[in-house]
């Protein structure tokens, strides 16, 4: 009962906190009256004192398509963990637009959000086809009644259709999702990632893996979705970078070391520094 | 036709999503139909010294296999199509059975040995002078049918809420659906449980008035269990070929793609889990007027088993393939069992074994590929 009491009391005379219903919004919507979709200032963390991400400051303009690039152990992994809410920052804010407050989200509420993020390994429902992959990553209302009851609308079988026609899947909508090849199943993943219709994608290291065809066509697929959604991709091969890059940001322990078209991020001297050693 | 219409079979066709109705299940159905208005007949129509007639006996030993696949079918719902490997499904069996038995006790009456209007036989030897109140309500058949689904399903409900929020999976779950029916096995031994201790509840008399001993109530019991078994078999097909049905597989072949896409993986597991418990419940309360006894016996973790190697064996993942391996596995045990009873064990081992190497798919993937050989 005391304790109650202290803590009412305790609530009183904390002079930060005013009424609830002036406090802001804990999920506000989306707001990019800025033009700009993500900021990251003064971030840093650390892992038993190695600094992966020192003092970072990123700003992703609304359906901008950037590249990342930057030696191993530049922090890019690291990056995309914080923005994902899988890693906290010891420093810095993160938000996404103008309003929303990412430090203060859990994973799901992130992607509920409209962050999405693909990872390295291709993840794909192989005993499903890839009609049904794509169906159950559609944004939805995703309660097990729901579920049970949900029938396919027009709009939603539209809107797997144009996902199909854009991954370029069209002719293997029935196929079984394991029998894709290993491109095949890149694309898939992102198609999936694009049902859940999100505002900024993070792709991390697309090509891995791919021939050189399916890294055309990866890149053609990336460049369609500009303008759509905000898309951040980390990668290692220069080839397929300067194939889509607009605008390349490279990292190098943590912090950005330079930013701006491909060629004069190539032409920069700390830059070849870094990368050649020179 | 409205337009509606027309484009919900169009959307239909473009999704190429399956049918409740599909020819497997049609097949199926039509076979479960025929066979059961076929034994019925046959036990009718011809004298009791004719070739073709099939003895009562047959049809109630015929209905107690209907059970055991309608049983199998719950366990293949969640195993086959959600990964959940449950060794303790017998235990909800058990408890729907108990839930049954406890109404026909209470409808023994002042027919006991004992003679007493209220209490059962086991409760004046072991001179109890009042019902527990757990026994209060079990007169009225409606309320015990009612509890025929509540508690196997609301201990479902608790025991999966534990289990799958704390994300227990695999091999650690199947270990303690085990130990739950362990444990409850040895509970029901207990006298002082209230139970009929190792005895369990028999002398069963009648059933809603209707004498268990009858032709008539035997074959109504044998008729009422192949009608479960389609019923419960239709409910597992919508289950399946909805939407939650692919989302259910794919919990099971990637669950922690599935949670990050969206799903609540835990809600779906314990629903599904509460849906096979309760099915397993009407299973078993359609067992025991049938057999005619109910004993902790039914919780032993062997029989659970049996049911995993039942549905192993006719295929996973297909519904009737369970039923297949019900069937199969339980006539080639009462044969067995009857001609060379040491045997038996080998056999059901053996015929394990060589199902697991041969067909991986089970007796239904064999059917299936013969199919497509066609």
């Amino acid at each position: 009962m005391s304790n109650l009491i202290t803590s009412y009391i305790d609530a009183i005379r904390d002079k930060e906190h005013v009424f609830d219903f002036v406090a802001p919004e804990r999920n506000p919507k989306l707001d990019i009256s800025k033009g700009c979709i993500l900021y990251m200032e003064d971030v840093s963390v650390s892992f038993d004192g190695f600094k992966a991400i020192n003092d970072l400051n990123l700003y992703i303009n609304e359906g901008e398509l950037r590249c990342i690039i930057g030696p191993n152990g530049a922090g890019k992994t690291t990056m995309m963990d914080i923005i994902t809410g899988k890693t906290r920052p010891d420093f810095g804010s993160v938000y996404f637009g103008q309003t929303i407050d990412l430090l203060s989200m859990s994973e799901p509420e992130i992607s509920e959000a409209g962050i999405g993020r693909k990872f390295q390994k291709p993840t794909v429902f192989e005993d499903q086809s890839v009609f049904t992959n794509l169906e159950l990553s559609m944004a939805c209302d995703k309660g097990v009644f729901s579920t049970l009851f949900s029938r396919l609308s027009a709009q939603q079988l539209e809107d797997i259709e144009r996902i199909l026609e854009l991954i370029g899947l069209q002719d293997q909508r029935f196929l079984r999702a394991g029998a894709l090849s290993h491109g095949q199943k890149q694309w898939l993943e992102i198609g999936m990632l694009l049902m859940q219709k999100p505002r900024l994608l993070l792709v991390d290291e697309p090509v891995a893996g791919m021939t050189h065809q399916e890294m055309d066509r990866t890149a053609e697929l990336l460049i369609s979705l500009e303008g759509q959604h905000s898309v951040v991709v980390v990668e290692h091969d220069m080839d397929f970078v300067r194939s889509i890059a607009r605008q390349v940001t490279v990292l190098h322990q943590g912090s950005v070391l330079a930013e701006g078209s491909m060629d004069q991020v190539q032409n920069n001297p700390k830059v070849k520094e870094v990368y050649l050693g020179e | 036709m409205t337009t509606q219409q027309l484009t919900a079979a169009s959307i239909a066709a473009a999704s190429n999503q399956p049918r409740v109705f599909d020819r497997q299940s049609q097949l199926f159905l039509g076979v479960l139909a025929l066979i059961t208005v076929l034994v019925l007949a046959c036990n009718q129509l011809f004298p009791a010294d004719s070739a073709l007639h099939i003895p009562t006996y047959t049809v109630t030993l015929l209905g107690k296999y209907l059970t055991y696949a309608l049983m199998a079918v719950a366990v293949d719902l969640i195993w086959g199509y959600l990964g959940i490997l449950s060794l303790g499904h017998g235990a909800f069996f058990a408890l729907g059975g108990y839930a049954m038995g406890m109404y026909l006790m209470r409808q023994i009456g002042d027919r006991g040995v004992y003679g007493d209007p209220l209490l059962p036989d086991f409760m004046v030897f072991l001179n109890w002078n009042e019902l527990p109140w757990f026994w209060l309500g079990f007169d009225s058949f409606w309320f015990a049918m009612l509890m025929v689904v509540l508690i196997p399903g609301i201990l479902a409900f608790v025991f999966g809420w534990l289990t799958f929020r704390s994300r227990v999976t695999g091999v650690y779950l199947s270990i303690i659906t085990q130990a739950l029916t362990y444990a409850l096995m040895l509970a029901f031994y207990r006298n002082e449980m209230g139970f009929g201790g190792n005895n369990g509840l028999t002398d069963f008399k009648d059933i809603l008035g209707f004498d268990l001993q009858a032709d008539s109530t035997r074959l109504s019991l044998f008729g009422l269990s192949a009608l479960a078994l389609a019923l419960g078999y239709i409910a597992c097909r919508y289950i399946v070929s909805s939407k939650l049905g692919r989302v259910s597989l794919a919990i099971r072949d990637a669950e922690t793609r599935t949670r990050f896409i969206g799903y609540k993986v835990e809600n779906v597991k314990l629903w599904v889990f509460t849906f096979s418990a309760a099915l397993a419940g009407i299973a078993g309360a359609l067992y025991v007027p049938q057999v005619g006894i109910i004993n902790p016996n039914e919780f032993s973790p062997l029989n659970s088993i049996e049911i995993v190697v039942w549905v192993a064996l006719g295929g996973r993942a297909t519904l009737y393939g369970a039923v297949i391996g019900a069937i199969v596995v339980n006539y080639a045990k009462t044969y067995f069992t009857g001609v060379l009873p040491e045997v038996w064990l080998f056999a059901l081992g053996g015929l394990f074994v060589v199902t697991t190497i041969f067909l991986p798919k089970g007796v239904a993937g064999l059917m299936g590929k013969r199919g497509k050989q066609a």
